[in-house]
């Protein structure tokens, strides 16, 4: 016979169940478990006491003796309450599932990039509609946002392009001093940031910022029904939240790069001044005689190119969220990693095209 | 009116033919049938997953169906292109759970949309609208200017009643309406459409689980079970012999709402 004693309660089994399971392995094959002794007992003490038992009993039944009344009740519920542990179901052949993931990821992208598409077919249909009747643009819609991917980006816009203003400076600096011609430091910068790195960091910035915003926002309203509550009033969601927010960012994000080019090169012209002693009007001088203005357009001109597309897969990825809230956090990463990836490739194809068209 | 629907003299405020609904291969209803009649409030009920919430997004447009026809006010929808869409819209009003009311509008902005879009009403007299539709909902006249997360769970979903009111819908459509409120603020709501209901002739489908609700203010319920509605009374739907209807209406909590229900009765 194996007698229980003491608390059988959730913070006492965590310890005892070793000694338990020691125990019962001596005293296999017992006919009865006494539990007069037993204090406390709660529903994961019960759990533990009968599966005991049922150890201890290895296949045959093992009664329990000397139970009290006030412990009774709760044995009876967990008994009729236990389940046969199972084991995690068979998921099968472990390469065929990678291959099958695989498959079916493909398959959501490619799903999702038709969906993309047909999206940015009807924003561009809400937009050109827009542009042929303007008394429907909702003005305070598209204001608001001009502000708060606009004006509200200008600290962190400017702060970060006057570092890589600074970081380039430098580095070229060091680079072109070994064969002394410290002062193509100032080519080096104004070209650099101008053709390219003036946008692209403000666009992945605006990525990062703007882009999960669009997607967190109109997902949140996805969430509370009120993309359903526009639908059934009549308002088209892409016309009320998406075109006002692709077109706000259209026009912000070429003067936030022409905002960054500016600081970039106060940047490598602070830079220049303390690295090389080339003084800030030596520095103009040398901008304007070796940079051409052509560079300043090549890189502009990506700029409502980029905005469209971070613009356009914010949105997208806000009307897709589904009605839980994880779905926003998902999604709102999504959002972001693609909107950098697009970014990144249509500065690609930008540079490969003026490459070509050698400007 | 501008409303390029007659107000006609049909007996049926909606009627859903053959409705089939489906997700994938996942069939939701199938063959359903439902009719509406003016003037009455219907409740929808089932059981969790049986498709209450789709069928009613399914009418008010916002899910294609597979199969079958919606006809509302004597007009099928889904035909005649987007002026007929836009002239069936604004004779039906939706209350969401939990409201759904523009988190960035304010309260009386959010009453004043649906007549921006579809009215063209002076800024001056769409304002005056939208607090009268705030007051007939029994809120106090500061909750015009406040935003929905300024507002109580009870007050928000007033507030997506005024809403949907806004364009004197024929035909008010509620999603568990009294859902998440305390037994004192359902009451109150359940008397709130029943007055909005008897003044201004509407016709009020609403889901619900609440049974004080369904015996308070519905005069008939649909039941959806096996793909389908059986719908009628109360007292008829308790003679049909099917384990889910029994238990529903017959549980504990079926017959606690009966005996409130007629002690409030008796009490009139």
């Amino acid at each position: 016979m194996l007698r229980a004693a003491g608390d059988w309660t959730t913070a006492s089994i965590g310890d005892a169940e070793r000694a338990i399971a020691n125990v019962v392995r001596q005293a296999r094959g017992v006919k009865q478990l006494n539990i007069a002794g037993l204090g406390q007992l709660d529903t994961n003490g019960a759990m533990l006491l009968l599966e005991t038992a049922e150890l201890a009993g290895e296949g045959q039944a093992v009664a329990l003796t000397g139970v009290r009344d006030e412990h009774r009740r709760l044995l009876e519920v967990i008994a009729a309450a236990s389940v046969r542990h199972t084991d995690a179901p068979d998921d099968g052949n472990p390469v065929l599932r990678v291959l099958a993931e695989v498959g079916e990821t493909a398959l959501k992208l490619a799903r999702e990039g038709v969906e993309l598409l047909s999206f940015s077919g009807a924003a561009t249909m809400a937009i050109v509609g827009l542009a042929l009747r303007p008394w429907r643009i909702r003005w305070r819609g598209l204001v608001t946002q001009l502000q708060a991917t606009g004006l509200n980006a200008l600290p962190i816009v400017g702060l970060l392009n006057f570092l890589i203003g600074v970081v380039l400076a430098y580095q070229s600096a060091n680079q072109l001093s070994k064969f002394g011609a410290e002062l193509l430091t100032v080519d080096s910068v104004g070209v650099g940031v101008l053709r390219e790195l003036g946008v692209l960091i403000t666009a992945i910035i605006v990525a990062g910022r703007s882009g999960s915003a669009f997607t967190a926002q109109i997902g949140s309203m996805r969430v509370n029904q009120e993309i359903d509550a526009m639908q059934t009033i009549g308002l088209d969601p892409i016309e009320v939240l998406c075109a006002p927010r692709i077109m706000a960012l259209m026009i912000t994000l070429p003067l936030l790069v022409f905002f960054a080019d500016v600081m970039a090169i106060l940047g490598g012209a602070v830079a220049s001044m303390f690295a090389l002693d080339i003084t800030l009007t030596q520095f103009a001088k040398q901008l304007q005689a070796a940079v051409s203005i052509n560079h300043f357009w090549v890189g502009i001109v990506k700029a409502p190119v980029m905005a469209v597309m971070i613009a356009t897969i914010g949105c997208f990825h806000g009307l897709k969220v589904s009605s839980n809230a994880a779905s926003v956090g998902q999604r709102t990463t999504q959002s972001v990693v693609q909107s950098v990836f697009f970014v990144i490739a249509v500065d690609a194809i930008f540079s490969i095209f003026f490459l070509i068209i050698d400007v | 009116m501008t409303s390029d629907i007659p107000a006609s003299t049909h007996p049926l405020a909606i009627h859903v033919r053959g409705l089939r609904t489906q997700f994938g291969s996942h069939v939701v209803h199938d063959d359903l049938e439902l009719a509406v009649r003016r003037g009455e409030v219907l409740g929808i009920v089932g059981g969790s997953g049986t498709g209450k919430s789709v069928l009613l997004r399914t009418i008010i447009g916002l899910n294609r169906p597979a199969a079958g026809e919606i006809e509302v006010l004597g007009h099928l929808t889904g035909t005649g292109g987007a002026a007929a869409a836009k002239a069936i819209r604004r004779r039906w009003g939706v209350l969401f759970q939990d409201g759904a009311l523009f988190s960035s509008l304010t309260v009386a902005e959010n009453v004043e949309a649906p007549l921006r879009e579809h009215s063209n009403l002076s800024p001056r007299l769409r304002r005056e609208v939208a607090e009268l539709k705030v007051a007939l909902v029994g809120l106090p006249p500061d909750a015009n200017d406040k935003y929905p997360a300024e507002l109580s769970g009870g007050m928000r979903k007033r507030a997506g009643i005024a809403r949907a009111l806004a364009l004197d819908p024929d035909i008010l459509f509620l999603d568990e309406p009294t859902a998440g409120l305390d037994p004192i603020g359902a009451s109150n709501f359940d008397l709130l459409i029943a007055d909005l209901q008897k003044s201004l002739g509407l016709t009020v489908v609403m889901i619900t689980h609440d049974l004080d609700s369904l015996y308070a203010i519905c005069d008939r319920v649909a039941v959806l079970i096996d793909k389908k509605t059986r719908i009628d009374t109360i007292p008829e739907l308790m003679k049909i012999n099917h384990p889910w209807i029994q238990e529903y209406f017959g549980g504990p909590r079926g017959r606690a709402a009966i005996a409130s229900a007629e002690r409030a009765g008796a009490a009139v």
